[in-house]
Formats: structure tokens, C-alpha cells, sequence
């Protein structure tokens, strides 16, 4: 159990990486996808129903959900349904990597514009660029916001600076 | 006087879901609520749950309370509003204020699903406007659309502390930081994940000590404080706001219940006095149920499910369903039990168990 996460709130990089559900180097390579950051034991699991390639198992609804990599084509449907959002797609197999993450504010950025990525703690890491926007009805107004970011930082990278009023 | 076989005083979750499985049953329910809305905390609710499918996971809290209301609706559930029960007379009846006007209810069987009350922490300027529980700054932002501040300091990090702040940002407001008196975070790491990436601090191992202000707050003094939760003095620091809400616990609303004799145990992880029930809901009088967060603070789904075990107990009891009524009764209570298992539940598990344990009528 990271024991950053009860202390600050956040999870530690190295938590991430060492946690089960970070996927293999192999997987990297092969494209886009999803690392599952749920290491408390909470009663939930429509994260499991999310995926319709089978790619997250959970037995019973506290038992911590796990990833299939080989099964995850890093689609993002989980994202969205995960009440905690603590899932998130990324993508290391190209020159430049990529972060996908839920976002639930307004205004929403926009597919081009120039933010401020930031870590789990909130602190600025790099400057990225918006790449993709999704919003699906079946998403229920939680949207996916895709940045590019150097793949070094990938891991680092998990949020973005708000976009303000008027910007 | 008005009679119901059913009355179910509170139609927040617990008292939707005993609601909705007495009347699916067949049995006459009345419902009553105080507020001008039925639905409870349920419409304050805009993140999505956690939970199981049947629980709604991963739907919007006001979106389960409209599918409940129209399931309530749909099965002849009669909703009285503005209808705040005052007194639980001898002869079984219940007194109603309804409209500015006394009113009195006979029923066989009555469901207590009353709910809980935010609890308050004093410190010098807690009196200034400006300082409030982190349930009315919620209600006001989510069912009445206004801010109560713009600056804000969340005293407590359990989930209510953790959730409402991340609803003050999305509605524009910007969270100074959340003050917490144990030396870590108390709410679902998620939720502090959350409002982590967002850039607002969480200072654990502190407290809010003063309000300052002239005619509202303006500034919070918080500070560092030791093992026995005293402030260490130098380390004061002051943050600019002009709102502190406090999120430090929840009291459930027993006052009915003991004025119907039930008897009280105390439980502080399920929030102090509740009335002792078992695995049906059923208090120590034989007449009286009780669900939600007056049989112990917990969740909306755990309050859901406790009500809809009430709601069957009750009818069952007066003829109505089969043994059927039997089955859905255990498949409920194993649900809860799933509910209450891991890191947040277990402890919760525990206390529920020992209450049903020493039950008795």
C-alpha cells in the first residue's frame, strides 16, 4: 500500500511502477494502453464492465481490479466509467508519447491549444499540446483529454494545467 | 387522521429504497420528507458512485435519485412534502408537521430513514459568515446554482470533505487547501488524487484555529498540531479566504427513534448514538425500522440496500409476498456485506455486526 497516497494524497511514480498493474516494457512497445491507479481496496468495480475486451478482472467488488495488457487496446472506455478516475491511457511506442486522462471542467480545452502538464501532485512538468478531445454521450460528461508529452515523462505526466475562462 | 400501513419518515436513499420494495409488494406506503424535494443528499450528488451495477456504479448521484423517484412514482408511493414528523405519540401514531399545519398519521409499521446532521467544530470567528458545514456549501451549489465563496479553506479530508471540494472548483471556485487533524488523508485516496493533480494542497496533521475577519472571514489561521491534536505554536500560517467549510463528521438523527423507545448503542465509527437493529432493520420496537444513516453513517448504496431490507421486513410482516421475500432479503444483506469489506468497510462491518449481535426485542 503506497503509503504517499494516505500521507499526501497522491501515488509516487515509483508506486505506479512497481505496482502489478503497471504494464510490461513489451506492451509499451505495441501501443496505447490503460494503467489502472486504484490501489485502495474500495467496494466498486464498473471499470470491469467497461471493457468489452475482458482486458480488467476483478473478483468480488473489493479485490483490487487487474489488467490483461494483452487484451487492452487502450481504447479508453474505462476511463470514463471509473468514479475515481484513476485510469489512464498512455502511449510509449511512438517518438512522441502521448497521456489520456479524465476531465471534468469547464472550459474544456480545445484539440491544438498549448497547457502546462502537471504531475500527480499538481506540479507543472513540461509543456504539452492537446491532441484529442473525446466527449460521448455514454461518457456522461466526463471527458477524455489527450496530450502529447515527451515519452521520458510519460509516466510523470497525469493532468493539465485548467484552462481558464476566456483563455 | 391519515393512515398508512407503511409510513417511512425520509426519502433520501434508504427511504426511497424501503419505499419502493413495500410498494412492489403490494403495501400502502406513505412517505414523507421535510424538505420541499424528496431524494435526500442524492440531487447534491453530481460525481459518479462507486459501488456495484445494482448499486448505480459509475452513475451520477442525482441521476439515481431521479431513477428512484420515478420507481417510487410508478409504484403509487404517495409523497408527502414539506412534511416534517415532530412527535411518535404512545398509541403508535405519528405527529406531522405538514405545511405549517399538525397533522396526525396512524401506521402499522413505521421506517425511520431520518438520516444524519453535519457536525461542527468551534474555534474563535467560527460565528463569522463565512464559515459553514461542507453540506450546506454543497447544497447550495449544486441544487441552488450559487458559490458561496470564491476562496476556500475544507477543514477535514474524509469524503465529504474530499468530494465537495472537487465540486466548488468545477463550479469556479478555488480551494486554498484542505486541513486535516490525523496525520493522513481519511477519504478514498482517489478522491485526494483528484484534487491533488489539480494543484490544491492538503495539509495533514493540522487545524483551522481561527476566523478572521470584520464582517465576514477573510483570512483562516491554521496550524500544525502534535500527537494529542494540539497546535504547535509557531507554526501558525495564515491563508487568505473569505469561506471555511467544515467536513468533520456526520451525527445520525435518532430523536424520533428515542422518542419510540427504541434503544441506543454507541458506535463512533458509524458516527455515535444509533439505535440497536438487526439484519431486517428491525429496532427494539417490534413496530419501528430503521435504515440509512440513522442505523449508522455510511454511504448512499449501503443506505439504498439497508432500505430496501427494511421496506421488504415491513411488509412482509403484514402479509405481504411469499418466501421469495426470503431469498431477496439474503441476497441484499450479502450485497452490504460486500460493501463493507476492504480498508474503509471493515471496521464498519465490525460495528454492524456487533450491533445485530446484541439486538434483542
Amino acid at each position: 500500500m503506497s503509503n504517499s497516497l494516505i500521507e499526501k494524497g497522491y501515488i509516487e511514480v515509483e508506486d505506479v511502477r512497481n505496482d502489478s498493474n503497471y504494464p510490461s516494457e513489451e506492451r509499451f512497445k505495441t501501443g496505447a494502453v490503460a494503467i489502472i491507479e486504484c490501489l485502495q481496496e474500495i467496494p466498486c468495480n464498473p471499470c470491469k464492465d467497461a471493457c468489452p475486451y475482458g482486458a480488467i478482472v476483478l473478483e468480488g467488488l473489493t479485490i483490487r481490479p487487474q489488467l490483461i495488457e494483452d487484451k487492452c487496446i487502450g481504447c479508453g472506455l474505462c476511463i470514463a466509467k471509473c468514479p475515481g478516475q484513476a485510469i489512464f491511457v498512455v502511449d510509449k511506442s511512438k517518438e512522441e508519447g502521448s497521456v489520456t486522462f479524465p476531465y471534468e471542467y469547464l472550459p474544456l480545452p480545445e484539440k491544438g491549444m498549448s497547457v502546462t502538464a502537471v504531475n500527480r501532485a499538481g506540479e507543472p512538468v513540461c509543456e504539452a499540446r492537446v491532441t484529442k478531445v473525446v466527449d460521448s454521450k455514454k461518457m456522461n460528461k466526463t471527458r477524455l483529454v489527450t496530450i502529447a508529452v515527451p515519452v521520458e515523462l510519460v509516466d510523470e505526466v497525469r493532468f493539465m494545467k485548467r484552462v481558464e475562462a476566456g483563455e | 387522521m391519515r393512515k398508512a400501513e407503511i409510513l417511512i419518515i425520509g426519502a433520501g436513499p434508504a427511504g426511497l429504497g424501503a419505499a419502493i420494495e413495500a410498494a412492489k409488494l403490494g403495501a400502502k406506503v406513505v412517505l414523507l420528507d421535510e424538505n420541499e424535494k424528496a431524494g435526500g443528499q442524492l440531487f447534491k450528488q453530481i460525481h459518479k458512485f462507486f459501488g456495484s451495477k445494482q448499486h448505480y456504479a459509475g452513475v451520477r448521484g442525482f441521476q439515481i435519485g431521479e431513477d428512484l423517484l420515478k420507481e417510487a412514482s410508478d409504484l403509487g408511493v404517495e409523497v408527502l412534502l414539506d412534511a416534517r414528523a415532530v412527535g411518535m405519540m404512545d398509541d403508535g401514531t405519528v405527529a406531522v408537521l405538514h405545511k405549517e399545519e399538525l397533522i396526525q398519521i396512524a401506521a402499522k409499521k413505521i421506517v425511520l430513514a431520518t438520516g444524519a446532521r453535519e457536525n461542527a467544530i468551534s474555534f474563535p470567528g467560527w460565528t463569522l459568515p463565512g464559515v459553514m458545514t461542507a453540506g450546506a456549501a454543497q447544497t447550495f451549489s449544486n441544487v441552488h446554482g450559487t458559490l458561496v465563496g470564491k476562496n476556500i479553506l475544507m477543514v477535514g479530508t474524509g469524503n465529504v470533505g474530499l468530494i465537495v471540494s472537487y465540486q466548488l472548483m468545477q463550479a469556479g471556485a478555488n480551494v486554498k487547501g484542505l486541513v486535516e487533524v490525523i496525520p493522513r488523508v481519511s477519504g478514498y485516496g482517489v478522491h485526494a488524487g483528484k484534487i491533488k493533480r489539480a494543484g490544491v494542497p492538503i495539509w495533514t496533521s493540522h487545524t483551522v484555529i481561527e476566523a478572521r475577519g470584520k464582517d465576514r472571514v477573510e483570512e483562516a489561521v491554521i496550524a500544525q498540531v502534535d500527537e494529542k491534536f494540539q497546535p504547535i505554536a509557531g507554526t501558525e500560517r495564515v491563508i487568505k479566504v473569505d469561506t471555511i467549510l467544515l467536513a468533520v463528521g456526520l451525527t445520525p438523527k435518532v430523536e424520533l427513534a428515542k422518542m419510540a423507545g427504541c434503544a441506543l448503542t454507541v458506535e463512533p465509527t458509524l458516527g455515535g448514538h444509533l439505535p440497536y437493529h438487526n439484519d431486517e432493520m428491525r429496532s427494539t420496537n417490534a413496530n419501528i425500522y430503521v435504515c440509512g444513516d440513522i442505523a449508522g453513517v455510511e454511504e448512499a448504496n449501503t443506505a439504498l440496500d439497508e432500505g430496501r431490507l427494511a421496506g421488504l421486513s415491513a411488509a412482509r410482516e403484514l402479509g405481504y409476498g411469499d418466501d421469495s421475500v426470503e431469498e431477496k432479503k439474503m441476497e441484499l444483506n450479502a450485497g452490504l456485506c460486500a460493501l463493507r469489506m476492504g480498508t474503509f468497510g471493515e471496521k464498519r462491518l465490525e460495528c454492524k455486526e456487533r450491533i445485530m449481535k446484541e439486538w434483542s426485542w
